[in-house]
């Protein structure tokens, strides 16, 4: 599992954020953007692109884009 | 023998809550944006006296009159709200009376949200093949926004109250086919309205603000919308596999799928990993939002007049519960 290909997918997800300012140390709830819409679509790009589960409390428990990719790479068959 | 649907009609209440006014309340939302992601632009909601039971009566005298059933041939009432009226009496006894039907009638509740008509559809389907019932008048009914906090931007933008009345005959347009059921209560904690019944009967008066600054009181209906996006994800695609096992069916060979219609988000990410393609998935919540157990009969009812229910058609319905139910309706070609 590859984290920039992660932080792609990840940045992706926003419409209104430069896809440019995102790396490992983005600290994603305090963009602008960031929505609870937005956490439903982390959940549904983890689960179409990695086949892994996340609950919602695990996304806002999580500070940076790299904790994000550490649960999900602990999961990754 | 076999079940049929030979009517389905609906009722809105008459006060309409748009974007645009729900936005007052909400500065930081943008219309465009509710419109767009959530696929809603408006809901229909009650006035504070009218009940489930007002709503469910307007949309069987609808039926009534559209389909010219003769009153005295209704032989059952199955009715499905999460709002009844009262705690007793049941509120298909209330319909039963306001509706001037027979007292020879069946009749009765039940509880459930989103599954409810699929649910109902199977009810019925069992009273028609065991004999015990021809006309079956099958109601939900459902005043959501009685029990929303008016700070709960999520859900106030979602739910719409509304009631349908369905009658399931011998005959009819639509055969109905095979069921396939579920039910998962580990799942009771993330949609839920805690007090105000047996378990916590007095008003518990603990509102606090969750991080996202939405409102959370176990006096208002709570939803985790992230549990309920994994159930979702979860079960659904289980459901349509199974649903086209019970009917022995390919998914290619269903013309339309009508899903309980939550928003218009969780169905784009549904309609896509089951791969369906969007000419043969419905939509339709633009005018009326997320109205629980009214969503499926009302966009058959819409989709009929777009005359798109031919052949196959699968049903589906999930959530609060949780609960889970999908069938085959059989259209003519």
């Amino acid at each position: 599992m590859d984290l920039n290909i992660f932080i792609e997918n990840f940045a992706a997800l926003f419409e209104e954020t430069d896809a440019q300012l995102f790396n490992a140390q983005t600290r994603f709830k305090e963009i602008d953007e960031w929505s609870s819409l937005i956490l439903l679509s982390v959940i549904a790009m983890i689960k179409v692109e990695y086949d892994v589960k996340i609950k919602g409390d695990e996304i806002t428990s999580s500070q940076t884009v790299e904790d994000l990719y550490n649960i999900v790479k602990s999961r990754v068959q | 023998m076999k079940a049929f649907i030979k009517g389905i009609s609906y009722y809105l209440p008459e006060l309409v809550l748009t974007n645009e006014e729900l936005v007052k309340d909400f500065p930081e939302w943008s219309v465009e944006k509710v419109a767009g992601k959530i696929g809603i632009k408006q809901r229909h909601v009650v006035a504070k006296e009218e009940c489930a039971s007002d709503l469910a009566v307007k949309a069987a005298e609808k039926l009534i009159e559209e389909y010219h059933i003769d009153r005295q041939s209704v032989d059952f009432v199955l009715l499905c709200t999460q709002s009844p009226d009262y705690f007793l009496p049941t509120t298909a006894c209330l319909v039963q009376e306001r509706l001037k039907l027979p007292t020879s009638v069946g009749a009765l509740d039940f509880n459930l949200g989103c599954s409810g008509f699929v649910y109902g559809l199977s009810l019925a389907k069992g009273l028609v093949l065991g004999g015990i019932a021809q006309n079956i008048l099958l109601i939900t009914a459902e005043t959501y926004s009685k029990h929303l906090h008016p700070k709960d931007k999520g859900n106030r933008t979602i739910f719409g109250d509304a009631a349908t009345a369905t009658l399931v005959s011998t005959e009819g347009f639509a055969e109905i086919l095979n069921f396939s059921l579920g039910t998962d209560g580990r799942g009771a904690e993330n949609l839920i309205i805690k007090s105000g019944a047996a378990r916590l009967p007095e008003k518990q008066n603990d509102l606090v603000y969750d991080n996202s600054n939405n409102p959370v009181s176990s006096d208002y209906l709570f939803m985790n919308g992230s549990e309920i996006f994994n159930f979702t994800l979860e079960s659904v695609p289980a459901l349509v596999a199974d649903t086209l096992v019970k009917n022995d069916l390919q998914q290619s060979e269903i013309n339309l799928f009508v899903f309980h219609q939550a928003n218009k988000y969780m169905l784009d990410f549904l309609r896509k990993i089951l791969k369906i393609p969007e000419e043969r998935f419905y939509y339709f919540m633009e005018t009326v939002g997320n109205t629980v157990s009214s969503t499926v009969p009302i966009a058959l009812k819409e989709a009929q007049a777009q005359e798109r229910l031919k052949g196959p058609v699968m049903i589906a319905g999930f959530g609060v519960g949780y609960s889970w139910a999908g069938a085959v309706l059989k259209f003519k070609e």
